[in-house]
């Protein structure tokens, strides 16, 4: 390592953000589960909202989400996250709520309750990790797996024929009427995690103004499962998942363009 | 003049993954073969000059484990009369 500069003045550009502790993380090397998290803590941090938030963390590598932020945070049934955190609003209405959840768990087991809590217009955010796979029970095949992709559950890749194609969350979830803000960003390159970190920014926003449910789907990776190097698994996501799902706005309601974040 | 800077690696989160080495425009960071971090990964390093402090690494990086310090650059005073 090169020694720091001596006798000069010097400012800190980038830190860990306050709102993680210092946990280390259960996390493969290279996961981009770490980044969103990361994104989450420093939105947090510039709101000002560290104080203020109750964090609801699912099941999946999401799980200890409770371990690594320095928030309030409670863990909901498999796929109730939503549930829960309408319960907490409803009591709390002058907190920041939010769920952390992957994709096994909002698209899978935890689809009814989403829905609803979309259909009815909760003023909740939800911070929606997409990797087309379980991560933590191994690897098997998700709802939002791609079509041929090898899992432990479908070695010889998913067959459409027998399971169907992959579900689109953020667009099935744009056209419920309750939804304010539903966007899909990705997390393979530093310019749209920037981007990524902005619509975190603004459904944290949305939910402070009171404008009901918003809903960031992130892009992420999985080397471990998907058996690529972490950077490789980044070339995966680009190639691979952003032509399947791809990235935009899929619901911005006229009062959140009004805010003009 | 380009603008000088570095990182600090906290060794504990670091683990290797080398997307920062990846994503650093400059291509001056890398794995450090020679040591092993308490969990067992080789941390990541600079490993060269030419650092400019532009955060690229921390922007990627999943464990939050870089520090990245910027040379704050004296400006001549004279120049606005």
């Amino acid at each position: 390592m090169i020694n720091p500069l001596p006798n000069t003045h010097t400012q800190v550009v980038y830190q860990r953000p306050k709102s993680l502790t210092t946990a280390v993380t259960h996390y493969c090397p290279g996961c981009t589960h770490g980044v969103s998290q990361r994104l989450v803590a420093e939105v947090l941090d510039e709101m000002g909202l560290r104080e203020k938030a109750i964090g609801v963390a699912s099941v999946g590598c999401s799980v200890f989400a409770y371990n690594y932020f320095d928030v309030d945070f409670v863990e909901a049934a498999h796929g109730r996250a939503p549930a829960m955190a309408t319960g907490i609003k409803r009591v709390f209405p002058d907190r920041t709520v939010f769920t952390y959840q992957g994709d096994g768990d909002l698209a899978s087991i935890g689809m009814a309750e989403v829905m609803h809590a979309a259909a009815r217009g909760e003023n909740i955010t939800i911070i929606f990790i997409n990797n087309a796979i379980y991560g933590m029970t191994g690897g098997q095949m998700a709802p939002t797996t791609l079509p041929g992709m090898k899992t432990t559950s479908s070695p010889l890749g998913r067959d459409i024929e027998m399971t169907g194609m992959p579900i689109r969350m953020a667009e099935l979830l744009s056209k419920m009427d309750g939804s304010s803000f539903v966007v899909r960003r990705s997390l393979h390159d530093a310019t749209n995690i920037r981007k990524a970190k902005k619509a975190i920014r603004t459904a944290f926003e949305v939910q402070q103004q009171g404008l009901g449910f918003s809903l960031v789907e992130l892009l992420s990776t999985c080397p471990t499962n998907w058996d690529l190097t972490p950077n490789e698994a980044l070339s995966f996501v680009e190639e691979k998942m952003i032509p399947y799902f791809e990235l935009g706005d899929y619901k911005v309601a006229d009062a959140v363009k009004a805010l003009k974040l | 003049m380009p603008a000088k800077g570095w990182i600090e690696v906290n060794e504990l989160h670091c683990k290797g993954c080398e997307l920062c080495v990846q994503a650093c425009p400059q291509e001056v960071m890398s794995l450090d073969k020679t040591r092993l971090t308490p969990k067992g990964y080789h941390p990541v390093q600079l490993h060269a000059e030419g650092c400019t402090g532009c955060a690229i690494c921390a922007v990627v990086c999943p464990e939050a484990a870089l520090t990245v310090y910027r040379q704050i650059e004296s400006r001549p005073v004279a120049a606005a009369a």
